[in-house]
């Protein structure tokens, strides 16, 4: 049985009365504490944000009609000479239509899937901008601008206007924040549209948008997927490309494949298209915690000094303890408590300085082009954080108090009182 | 008279640095109420029988009683508990634990024992400090009090408990003479109005004169 309200007791005033010591063991783990929970939330905050910059705005799986040389030429079907070293120059591809064909029914059978969360059909196409006398080239995409402000973050990258503008208002578009500069167009201003193949379409401007890529801001321009289909004159099952946003984005590749196969289509997964973007985010991740447990190594190696230095000290208290009945698991008990409460205290103050300091780096400034719609540095204060950061100090106090408590419980009070 | 610690064909050996045969077949009785003293030269091994005695030491052969009970090849714990409870101890030099206070100090080993409440230990602190004439002293620094003070609190401390018997290894050995003989009186007063055992080790001749008996020890073994 252990009598705990005495041992802590006892805890308690050896603690007390070395205030300075405890407070420079505690500090080592506020600091280190502190300095993980700064570093992570903040890492974890950019981290995301890059995260989102990219994974959010594109889609999980892009389905598309690509012009490709084909792969089998007719000599290749030809059976007498199917042993034989076949060589045809010059390939070229085929003419075919920019169009999915039977988009429609592809849509809905990939909204009909359980892995899917979204279906988005859009028309890119070349457009010339046309104001007053400047004509200048760049792409136009036709959205359908609700789904995509819900499942792209579109409005992210809206700097005027909003994705609901271009969906209530006819014959509008949204302009690249590089066009409008060029052509010194603002909201509320109308634009000249000119397809590949002639005519000329006038379209009001509700929205201005940066994607922070200035080539893309220069050429890029968004309308509703039924004005441009009325701009090329095509009907209602014209359609270029099918973005598709899915539930577990794991799925990814493993769909896309399956719909190149069954569809004869080009479909690329997010993976595949941003795969050093993965390689980033681990690297950050293994650079936070590497730093991280380094500076709670340091800490739990001063705990570890100065609980031996106490020891030290207490040799004689210790016999006299172990002389008047206390047992050797007692003692133990009284400096593992000690490391304890200072692992406590200091971790519970970390916390608190990293929740500050966090929350501080959360209200700096921090304008980027590349985002227009964040103001102040990205953090992430995620309760996981605080949770890990305060078991890592008490499980290295733990260990840096359990071996000089080790060291306690064996003490031979004999020798110690014989000694002097 | 009933006997409280009985020592059978006790034989101690020192392994380091060479093999030395320290205690020599040591037999005795100490009974109920009797206040004994241990004298002999340095070396002699009075010291080494008191802390195989304490129940501290237990690396030794033969057989030792407390209360006609055997403890030799107890468990630590269990020799723990028998110290806290039965044993009370007075030493040279290591009086008490600084940072307490003196009755923190004197009640330490009965909030140990955990037999009686907060308050009743409280009070029974302040019973042992007042036999001592050091009850002014309870509230004060264990480290701020003077070295005779020391050794009265931790005679306090040793019968905090109300032991079966009190070990005393030289209390009076660090004190002026005018604070040994208050010790000796202490301990006097003990033996003959609480009717307590005591066996203290001492090179005081004065000291030994006054108790019960002596036993004289020589070369590891008892002389008379």
């Amino acid at each position: 049985m252990v009598n705990w309200k005495l041992i802590l007791s006892i805890a308690k005033t050896h603690l007390l009365t070395k205030v300075k010591q405890t407070s420079i063991a505690a500090l080592g783990v506020t600091f280190g504490i502190g300095a993980y929970i700064t570093l992570v939330c903040f890492m974890t905050g950019l981290n995301t944000m890059l995260d989102n910059l990219i994974l959010n705005q594109t889609p999980h799986i892009h389905i598309y009609n690509e012009i490709k040389p084909s792969k089998t030429q007719p000599i290749d079907l030809y059976d007498e000479l199917q042993n034989s070293l076949n060589i045809v120059h010059s390939v070229k591809p085929k003419i075919t239509q920019k169009k999915i064909h039977n988009a429609l029914p592809i849509m809905d059978y990939l909204t009909n899937n359980e892995n899917v969360m979204a279906v988005l059909p859009q028309i890119e196409t070349q457009i010339f901008y046309i104001a007053g006398s400047i004509e200048i080239g760049g792409n136009i995409t036709g959205i359908d601008p609700i789904a995509e402000a819900t499942h792209f973050n579109l409005n992210n990258n809206i700097i005027e206007g909003s994705a609901e503008d271009l969906n209530v208002t006819d014959n509008s578009i949204i302009l690249g924040v590089g066009i409008a500069d060029r052509m010194s167009l603002k909201v509320g201003d109308r634009v000249q549209l000119s397809p590949l193949d002639g005519g000329l379409f006038p379209l009001k401007i509700v929205g201005i948008f940066q994607s922070g890529i200035a080539d893309i801001d220069a050429i890029q321009s968004f309308t509703n997927i039924k004005t441009i289909q009325q701009i090329l004159g095509k009907p209602k099952n014209y359609i270029t490309d099918i973005n598709v946003k899915l539930t577990d984005i794991k799925n990814a590749p493993e769909m896309a494949k399956q719909i190149e196969k069954q569809f004869d289509l080009r479909a690329i997964d997010i993976q595949t298209a941003n795969a050093q973007f993965e390689t980033g985010t681990t690297i950050r991740n293994l650079i936070t915690y590497a730093v991280s447990i380094t500076l709670l190594i340091v800490a739990g190696f001063g705990i570890y000094n100065i609980l031996n230095m106490l020891i030290y000290e207490k040799m004689n208290d210790i016999a006299i303890l172990k002389a008047t009945g206390f047992s050797g698991r007692d003692v133990k008990l009284i400096f593992m408590s000690q490391a304890m409460i200072i692992g406590f205290l200091g971790g519970v103050l970390g916390l608190l300085i990293g929740l500050g300091l966090t929350s501080f780096i959360g209200t700096l400034p921090f304008n980027t082009e590349a985002l227009p719609t964040i103001e102040t540095y990205p953090i992430n204060l995620n309760p996981l954080f605080f949770v890990i950061g305060f078991s890592f100090a008490m499980i290295s106090t733990f260990l840096a108090g359990y071996l000089p408590s080790k060291r306690a419980e064996k003490i031979d009070p004999v020798k110690i009182i014989r000694g002097q | 008279m009933k006997p409280i610690l009985e020592a059978r064909h006790i034989n101690k050996f020192f392994r380091k640095p060479v093999l030395f045969h320290v205690l020599k077949d040591i037999n005795f009785t100490i009974n109920k109420g009797e206040f004994t003293s241990i004298m002999g030269k340095s070396g002699c091994g009075k010291s080494t029988l008191l802390y195989i005695l304490s129940t501290m030491d237990t690396d030794y052969e033969g057989e030792l009683s407390l209360n006609q009970q055997l403890i030799t090849g107890a468990e630590r714990k269990e020799l723990s508990h028998i110290r806290n409870k039965y044993i009370g101890f007075v030493f040279q030099f290591h009086y008490l634990l600084p940072e307490f206070s003196v009755l923190e100090n004197v009640i330490l080993p009965a909030k140990k024992l955990g037999e009686k409440s907060a308050e009743e230990i409280i009070s029974d602190g302040h019973d042992k400090l007042k036999i001592l004439n050091i009850d002014h002293l309870a509230k004060k620094r264990a480290s701020q009090i003077s070295g005779g003070e020391k050794q009265r609190v931790a005679i306090a401390r040793a019968l905090i408990n109300n032991p079966a018997i009190i070990m005393g290894d030289e209390p009076t050995g660090n004190l002026d003479s005018y604070n040994a003989d208050n010790v000796f009186n202490i301990f006097r007063q003990l033996s003959d109005e609480e009717n307590l055992s005591l066996l203290v080790v001492t090179h005081d001749e004065d000291f030994a004169k006054q108790t019960d008996r002596i036993i004289t020890m020589g070369d590891g073994r008892i002389i008379s």
